[in-house]
């Protein structure tokens, strides 16, 4: 158990009402500061796992640690990013992005003056009073992403959150994504089904088995992201390692 | 800009097309010797212009709009409280929604005579008429509109530390608000088919004795125009509504 | 559905209402209601009765002329309607207007032509179901699947093997849905025609029972015709149900 561990999870399983036993036994510690990335083959639970972790699902074992504490709910250190956006289709994208802040009871101004802030850092500037209607999936995902920076919770968990967009934009968000957080002291827990997203954007990538999930292996890629370009990390030698081992792993589970 | 015009202008001209298409075949089946009760469209045209004149169609309206008015009014707020409290609460839903299914089903106008029996022959039987009629829709509008709320949208409520509160009042009632617009729409066309049926069966005042009286006289013109008058209305007060119900709550706004 | 650390289904309620009910009406809080048992009793012995009997049958017969009725004009205009143009825009204005319109009042137009009998009920059923029928059936075809409609035009597809075996499949989702609506309203018709009319069918019934203040055969026979309401709705939506699953994947 490391000393800057920042989420542990410790003997967590699932089994729904229905018997289905989506998770069994998981043991891990995420590194504060870190982007780790859970990944695994469809249906290995790691979007049930990400929602405990976030205290929006109960878990039938185990408890989550979050800086110590024992996870009961949702908290104010944890921001959730969704993968169909869940954005208020009614509101502006300023008052979704200060949404949280709104719930929180932050007054008007501040909380408008913040989502400003951030509507520059994410790149929609000229939309803040536009509606999600009118934006493309892309853009509803830096509403929704700019809306768990607003709380500026300690930890950011995001559910495939590029996974409904084109493989370009994609891309591009990966980028971005670095480059948000690089200012940024923040413990990621990422999701994804993408061996290359996860080989891009992981300090530490966990790799679950299939159903029922538990912790299957555990890749470091060690690629070095702060002195290459995004293109060049793409062609990093432990990038391409570490896409290779992953799949190794994953073939078997297919 | 001269697109829009010239779509708008079409409308029109379709609209016309088959404002004409309409009244040339009611006037057709008119003059036609299918019977001799059936006023073609000219002749009834004419009596609608001597009823307004006359006053009597404004007199007959101002006793029929009393009761769809109040009755609607009740029901709305009671019948959409109603509503929202059954889709808040799973006991509350329990125990009256198998009742407002069958009732949504149900032709409610079979206990009018008996609401008319028990209440006479005055206001309180029409609001009744009305109120029976329109509730089940309104009901089940509300209760749908809270319970189709998108669970995604509540989950990232509660994510961001929503209260039960919170997550009620920004998120589920502005969602249902749209459905329950559209149960208020929908129990005011019921309202209209309450008050009628209630005055063509008792009550010796507004559109609906209007019509009775005219057709007991022969007056065939002047009692389509009764009918036509209120179709009319009706169609008119609807319509309006849902105009303002795509303003206030376009689809892509709706969500879900 | 409640918990007592087990879930009761819905239809539990409804058993916990007739106990309401049964009791209310033994303790007399209302004469409007007896007690239900009594209705039952009441209703059984009814049910055999020969005015009875005529009044079912009558009831039965206009509702599935003025329904079959309903059903081939609604479904052919709203057919008609959707795929050509002309046929839409002039008819769309009547069919909006008709939808949500107090068709009871034109029931005395009806009594005045066609005069105090079957023949106004049968035309009363057709008018309340018809529009919502065309209306949904105009909307079924419209938003059927061009792409299927290339697709069978691609393989040789001729104008009536497009029909039949794209297009109303296609759009049976808000057909039947269309359907089921115009059942229920032609339920309604068929009551409120006969009230109007009053001298035949269940309408009549219901207006003697009322006028009489014969209660337990009055609510005997609301239960009869809500059951019956309830009953097509429900046996509609069954088969709506049973074609759900393909309007996810058009």
């Amino acid at each position: 158990m490391s000393a800057d561990a920042i989420v542990e999870l410790k003997g967590i399983g699932k089994t729904y009402e229905t018997g289905v036993e989506a998770l069994r036994e998981v043991n891990h510690s995420f590194p504060a500061g870190k982007l780790s990335t859970l990944l695994g083959p469809s249906g290995c639970g790691k979007t049930t796992l990400l929602k405990i972790i976030g205290g929006l699902i109960p878990a039938t074992t185990g408890e989550v640690l979050v800086e110590g504490k024992r996870v009961e709910g949702p908290g104010a250190e944890r921001a959730f990013v969704f993968q169909d956006f869940a954005l208020l289709p009614w509101a502006t994208v300023l008052r979704n992005i200060a949404f949280g802040l709104e719930l929180r009871g932050v007054p008007k101004e501040e909380r408008f003056e913040i989502a400003r802030k951030l509507i520059g850092e994410v790149g929609l500037v000229g939309f803040e009073s536009s509606y999600p209607h009118q934006l493309s999936g892309g853009m509803r995902q830096r509403v929704g992403l700019a809306r768990a920076l607003a709380v500026d919770a300690n930890i950011i968990l995001m559910d495939e959150p590029f996974s409904s967009v084109d493989e370009q934009t994609r891309r591009k968000f990966q980028e971005e994504l670095l480059d948000l957080l690089r200012h940024r002291q923040k413990t990621v827990i990422f999701v994804t089904h993408s061996i290359e997203e996860a080989a891009y954007l992981s300090d530490r990538i966990v790799l679950l088995s299939a159903r029922p999930g538990t912790v299957s292996q555990i890749i470091q890629p060690n690629v070095d992201r702060s002195s290459e370009s995004p293109d060049e990390i793409r062609r990093d030698k432990n990038y391409l390692d570490a896409v290779d081992q992953i799949w190794q792993v994953l073939k078997k589970y297919l | 800009m001269s697109n829009s015009h010239r779509t708008g202008d079409r409308r029109i001209l379709w609209l016309l097309l088959s404002f004409l298409f309409a009244f040339g075949l009611w006037e057709a089946a008119g003059r036609w010797p299918i019977s001799v009760a059936f006023s073609p469209f000219s002749q009834t045209f004419l009596a609608m212009v001597r009823m307004v004149a006359n006053g009597s169609l404004l007199k007959a309206y101002a006793s029929t709009v009393q009761p769809l008015i109040i009755g609607f009014i009740i029901c709305g707020i009671v019948g959409g409280g109603f509503g929202i409290w059954m889709g808040l609460s799973r006991t509350t839903e329990w125990f009256s929604l198998p009742f407002f299914i069958i009732l949504q089903a149900a032709p409610m106008a079979a206990v009018i005579p008996l609401v008319t029996y028990i209440y006479g022959i005055g206001l309180t039987s029409k609001v009744l008429a009305v109120a029976v009629l329109a509730a089940p829709v309104i009901v089940m509008n509300s209760y749908k509109g809270i319970r189709n709320t998108p669970p995604s949208l509540i989950q990232m409520c509660r994510a961001f530390l929503g209260t039960r509160t919170q997550v009620v009042v920004k998120i589920i009632l502005p969602h249902a608000a749209a459905m329950i617009f559209t149960g208020l729409r929908l129990g005011l066309a019921m309202g209209f088919i309450g008050v009628v049926i209630a005055e063509l069966l008792i009550t010796p005042t507004g559109i609906g004795d209007l019509i009775s009286y005219h057709s007991s006289v022969a007056d065939f013109p002047e009692m389509f125009a009764a009918v036509a008058s209120i179709v009319l209305i009706a169609a008119v007060t609807i319509h309006g509504l849902e105009r303002l119900e795509r303003r206030l709550f376009p689809p892509e706004v709706r969500g879900s | 559905m409640k918990l007592f650390g087990k879930k009761i289904p819905l239809s539990v309620s409804l058993l916990f209402w007739a106990l309401v009910w049964e009791l209310v009406g033994r303790f007399g809080f209302s004469s409007i209601f007896p007690p239900l048992s009594r209705v039952i009793v009441v209703g059984a012995s009814i049910l055999t009765t020969e005015k009875f009997i005529k009044a079912v049958e009558i009831s039965l017969r206009s509702f599935a002329i003025g329904m079959a009725l309903a059903l081939v004009v609604g479904m052919t205009l709203g057919v008609l309607m959707a795929r050509v143009k002309a046929v839409g825009r002039t008819l769309g204005t009547w069919v909006n207007v008709f939808v949500s319109a107090p068709i009871s009042a034109l029931v005395p137009i009806l009594m005045g032509v066609l005069g105090i009998g079957e023949s106004t009920v049968v035309a009363t059923v057709f008018l309340f179901a018809v529009f919502v029928i065309i209306l949904d059936t105009q909307v079924g075809i419209r938003k059927a699947d061009q792409s299927l409609i290339e697709m069978a035009r691609s393989f040789g597809a001729r104008r009536v093997q497009i029909y039949t075996k794209v297009l109303i499949l296609s759009a049976l989702p808000e057909i039947l849905a269309g359907i089921r609506l115009g059942a229920i309203r032609g339920v309604k018709g068929v009551v409120i025609g006969q009230l109007l009319v009053s001298i035949i069918g269940v309408g009549e019934l219901f207006e003697l029972y009322s006028k009489h203040f014969l209660m337990e055969e009055f609510w005997a026979l609301v239960i009869v015709v809500f059951a019956f309401a309830f009953l097509i709705s429900e046996g509609i939506a069954y088969l709506e149900r049973r074609v759900e699953y393909y309007a996810g994947a058009r």
